[in-house]
C-alpha cells in the first residue's frame, strides 16, 4: 500500500482557556495528521487536551472561555481555525462528523430517531427529495446493524438500548459521507460485550466506505484492538506518535510505559501493579521543561529547565523526551528504562 | 473447614414497578434473583456482570442498605437479615463499604477531619483525643498526610479523594469491606495506585474484601475468586485463576472474549454474542442467558439450569455441564 494522502493536518495547534487566574492552555503546539481511511487513536487520562483537541477540529470549543490562539488544522487545502461560522457549518456533519461518549445526551428525547436522521440530511442536502431523505435514513440504519430500520424510525430515544443509541448516533455521523469521523470515547459508557459491537462496526465501517476515523479514548485496550497509529498525550502535548505495534511492543516515553504497566491485563496475573506516582499536572502549572519531568523517574537537570522536542526514533515513530534527543545518546544510558 | 466469614443464602430483590392512579404493583423487576455464596476470611470475592446485572443491589443488601426480599445473610455467625434496624447499626462497624464516585459520595460541606471522625463519633469508638489522633493516623496510611485534615473534599483529586474514602471505611477497624467500582471513576495511572493501597491494606489489616466492579482485568488482578452475574442470577463462581483461564459458562467466556487486550498482536476468539441485556422486568424463561447464547439447546428455554459445583470450588448455572456434575 503505497502513502495515502494526508486529509487533516494539524500544525501547532494551541487551544487555550482563559479563566479568572489567568489562561490556561489545553492543547499545546499540537502536531499531527491522518490520512484517507485511516484509524488514528489518541489516547491519554482526563485533562491530557484529547478532548479539546477534537473540538477544536470541529469548531465547537466552547467560546467563551475557549479559544484556539494559534496553528492551523488543514482539511482539503482550507484552514479550519480561519473558516468563518458559516462556511464551518458546511464542513461539521458533511465533511468532517463527530460522534460522543454518551448516546442518550447527543439524541433529543422529544424526537422520534427518523426525526433526527432526516433532519440531519435536510440541512446539507436542500436539494433532496423527502423519498430520497427517508430512504438515506433508512440505508444508514440497516448499515450500522440496526433492526427493522423502518419502525425504530418511528421511536424515541428512551425506547433504545446504549448499544442501540449509539448506532444511531453512527448511522447519523455517516449520513453525508464525511471523510473524517472524530469518535470521542464512543465505547466508554457502553458493556463490554456492546462495547466489542460497536468496535467491530466502526472498523468495518472504515473499510467499507474508507472513512478516516480519528478515535479518542483512554483505554488502551480499544486503541490496541482499533488503531493503526496512536498518539499518546499527556499535558496538552503530544509525547509519543508511532503505528501501534511499536507503541505497545517498544514504547519510548516513560510516560507511555508507566501507562501500559499499569494496565492490569486480564490474560495473566502481575503480583503488583506499576503505578506512576504523584498526579496529572493541573494544565497551566507547569510553564518550563518537560511536563512530565515532575512524575518521571529518568528526569534530569535538562527536562525541568528546557522543553524536549519530538525527536525521531524510529522510522515513524516519535517520542518527546531528551532521552532520544541524539545529543543526549552518549550522557545517558536509554536501555535503563527498557528494564 | 472453618465457617466462613460471610454466608449469602438465596438472596432476592424485587423492586415493585407500580402504575396507575393507585400505584397498583403491576409487575417487579427482579435485580437479584436466587444468589448464594460465602467469602472465607482475608480473601477478596470479586463479582464482575454488565449493567443491570444486580451486582450493586447485591452488594447494597449484605450491608442491608437495601432489604432483601428474601433470602438470609450470615456475617460472623450473625445472621444480618434477622437484625433489627438499631443491631444492625452496630454490626455495620465490622462491615464498611466503598463507593464509586469520590466526588459523590463525600459530604463538600465538611472538612476531611470531619467526614473521617463521624464514624467513630456514630459507634463510640474512644475520646475527642483519641479519635483526633486515629484520623491522622489513618490519613498517613492511606498515603495522604495529616496537615490534609483540616482541607475539604474539593481541594483533592479524585484518586485522592478515593483514598479518604478508603479511610473512612477504615476507621472504625472492620473485618469485611464491599468496594462498589471503587476504581472505575479514576485514570489508570490512579487507579494503579488505589489497586496497590487496596492489597497492602488487605495484608496488614487482614481485611476481607467483596470488590464489585465491571472491569475484567481490575477483577482478576484483586481477588482470589470470582463471580460472574448475569440478569440478577450468579452464572459461574469460581477460583479467578479457574475463571479466566477455562471459563465454563457461555456467558463467561464471551464476556472475556469481548475485553479488548493491550496487545495489537492478540488474535481474540470470536465469540461475539448478539443483542442487548434483557430487561430484568421480564426476564426469558429457562436459563436467562439463552436469548444470547451460542449453545443453546431446547432445555434452556423451559428449565432453569441449578448453580452448582461441577468441580472442586468451580460452580457454575449452565445445562451444558449438567452430566458432568458429580452426583
Amino acid at each position: 500500500m503505497g502513502e495515502r494522502k494526508k486529509i487533516l493536518d494539524v500544525k501547532g495547534l494551541k487551544t487555550s482557556f482563559f479563566t479568572d487566574d489567568g489562561e490556561v492552555p489545553a492543547v499545546d503546539n499540537v502536531d499531527f495528521h491522518i490520512r484517507e481511511g485511516e484509524v488514528l487513536g489518541i489516547v491519554g487520562e482526563s485533562g491530557c487536551g484529547k478532548s479539546v483537541t477534537s473540538l477544536s477540529i470541529m469548531g465547537l470549543v466552547p467560546s467563551p472561555p475557549g479559544k484556539i490562539t494559534g496553528g492551523e488544522i488543514l482539511f482539503q487545502d482550507k484552514d479550519l481555525t480561519q473558516l468563518p461560522e458559516k462556511k464551518m457549518r458546511g464542513i461539521r456533519g458533511n465533511d468532517i462528523a463527530m460522534i460522543f461518549q454518551e448516546p442518550m445526551t447527543s439524541l433529543n428525547p422529544l424526537f422520534t430517531i427518523g426525526d433526527q436522521l432526516r433532519e440531519a440530511i435536510k440541512i446539507h442536502k436542500r436539494d433532496w427529495s423527502k423519498k430520497q431523505i427517508q430512504d438515506r435514513a433508512v440505508e444508514m440504519m440497516r448499515l450500522v446493524g440496526l433492526p427493522r430500520a423502518e419502525d425504530l424510525m418511528k421511536e424515541y430515544p428512551h425506547q433504545l438500548s446504549g448499544g442501540m443509541r449509539q448506532r444511531v448516533m453512527i448511522a447519523m455521523a455517516l449520513l453525508c459521507d464525511p471523510k473524517v469521523l472524530i469518535a470521542d470515547e464512543p465505547t466508554t459508557a457502553l458493556d463490554v460485550t456492546i462495547q466489542a459491537q460497536i468496535l467491530t462496526l466502526i472498523k468495518n465501517l472504515n473499510e467499507k466506505l474508507n472513512t478516516a476515523v480519528l478515535l479518542i479514548t483512554h483505554d488502551l485496550g480499544v486503541v490496541a484492538e482499533t488503531c493503526e497509529r496512536v498518539i499518546v498525550m499527556y499535558a496538552g502535548k503530544v509525547v509519543e506518535e508511532g503505528p501501534v505495534e511499536t507503541i505497545f511492543k517498544d514504547p519510548q516515553h516513560p510516560y507511555t510505559r508507566g501507562l501500559l504497566e499499569s494496565v492490569p491485563d486480564m490474560r495473566f496475573k502481575k503480583e503488583r501493579l506499576y503505578s506512576i506516582p504523584g498526579n496529572v499536572p493541573k494544565p497551566g502549572t507547569i510553564h518550563t521543561g518537560c511536563k512530565f519531568a515532575p512524575r518521571c523517574e529518568f528526569a534530569f537537570d535538562r527536562c525541568i529547565t528546557e522543553n524536549p522536542d519530538l525527536y525521531q526514533t524510529a522510522g515513524n515513530h516519535k517520542t518527546r523526551c531528551f532521552l532520544f534527543d541524539p545529543k543526549e545518546a552518549t550522557a545517558h544510558d536509554r536501555t535503563a528504562i527498557k528494564s | 473447614m472453618t465457617e466462613p466469614l460471610l454466608k449469602v443464602e438465596g438472596l432476592k430483590k424485587y423492586f415493585p414497578i407500580k402504575s396507575g392512579l393507585f400505584g397498583q404493583v403491576k409487575n417487579h423487576v427482579k435485580a437479584v434473583d436466587d444468589v448464594s455464596f460465602t467469602v472465607a476470611e482475608g480473601e477478596t470475592l470479586g463479582i464482575v456482570g454488565e449493567s443491570g446485572c444486580g451486582k450493586s443491589t447485591t452488594g447494597r443488601m449484605l450491608m442491608r442498605l437495601l432489604d432483601p426480599t428474601e433470602g438470609k445473610v450470615f456475617f460472623d455467625g450473625q445472621e444480618l437479615t434477622k437484625l433489627s434496624n438499631q443491631e444492625m447499626r452496630k454490626a455495620r462497624r465490622d462491615i464498611q463499604m466503598v463507593f464509586q464516585d469520590p466526588y459523590a459520595s463525600l459530604n463538600p460541606r465538611h472538612t476531611i477531619e470531619k467526614i473521617l471522625m463521624e464514624p467513630l463519633n456514630v459507634h463510640n469508638i474512644g475520646d475527642p483525643k483519641e479519635r483526633k489522633k486515629k484520623v491522622h493516623e489513618f490519613l498517613e496510611i492511606v498515603g495522604l498526610s495529616s496537615y490534609h485534615a483540616k482541607r475539604y473534599p474539593h481541594q483533592f483529586s479524585g484518586g485522592q479523594r478515593q483514598r479518604i474514602g478508603i479511610a473512612r471505611a477504615l476507621m472504625t477497624n472492620p473485618k469485611l469491606i464491599i468496594a462498589d467500582e471503587p476504581v472505575s471513576a479514576l485514570d489508570v495511572s490512579i487507579q494503579a495506585q488505589v489497586l496497590n493501597l487496596m492489597q497492602d491494606l488487605q495484608k496488614e489489616l487482614k481485611l476481607t474484601y467483596i470488590f464489585i466492579a465491571h472491569d475484567l482485568g481490575v477483577v482478576r488482578h484483586i481477588s482470589d475468586r470470582v463471580g460472574v452475574m448475569y440478569l440478577g442470577q450468579m452464572a459461574e463462581l469460581a477460583n479467578s485463576e479457574d475463571l479466566y483461564e477455562k471459563p465454563l459458562h457461555p456467558y463467561t467466556q464471551a464476556l472475556l472474549a469481548a475485553v479488548p487486550v493491550p496487545d495489537p498482536d492478540f488474535k481474540r476468539e470470536q465469540i461475539v454474542i448478539k443483542g442487548d441485556i434483557p430487561s430484568p422486568a421480564n426476564p426469558p424463561s429457562g436459563c436467562r442467558f439463552h436469548t444470547r447464547c451460542p449453545f443453546k439447546m431446547d432445555i434452556c428455554e423451559t428449565t432453569v439450569p441449578i448453580f452448582a459445583e461441577v468441580e472442586k470450588g468451580h460452580s457454575v448455572a449452565c445445562h451444558l455441564y449438567e452430566e458432568s456434575r458429580p452426583q
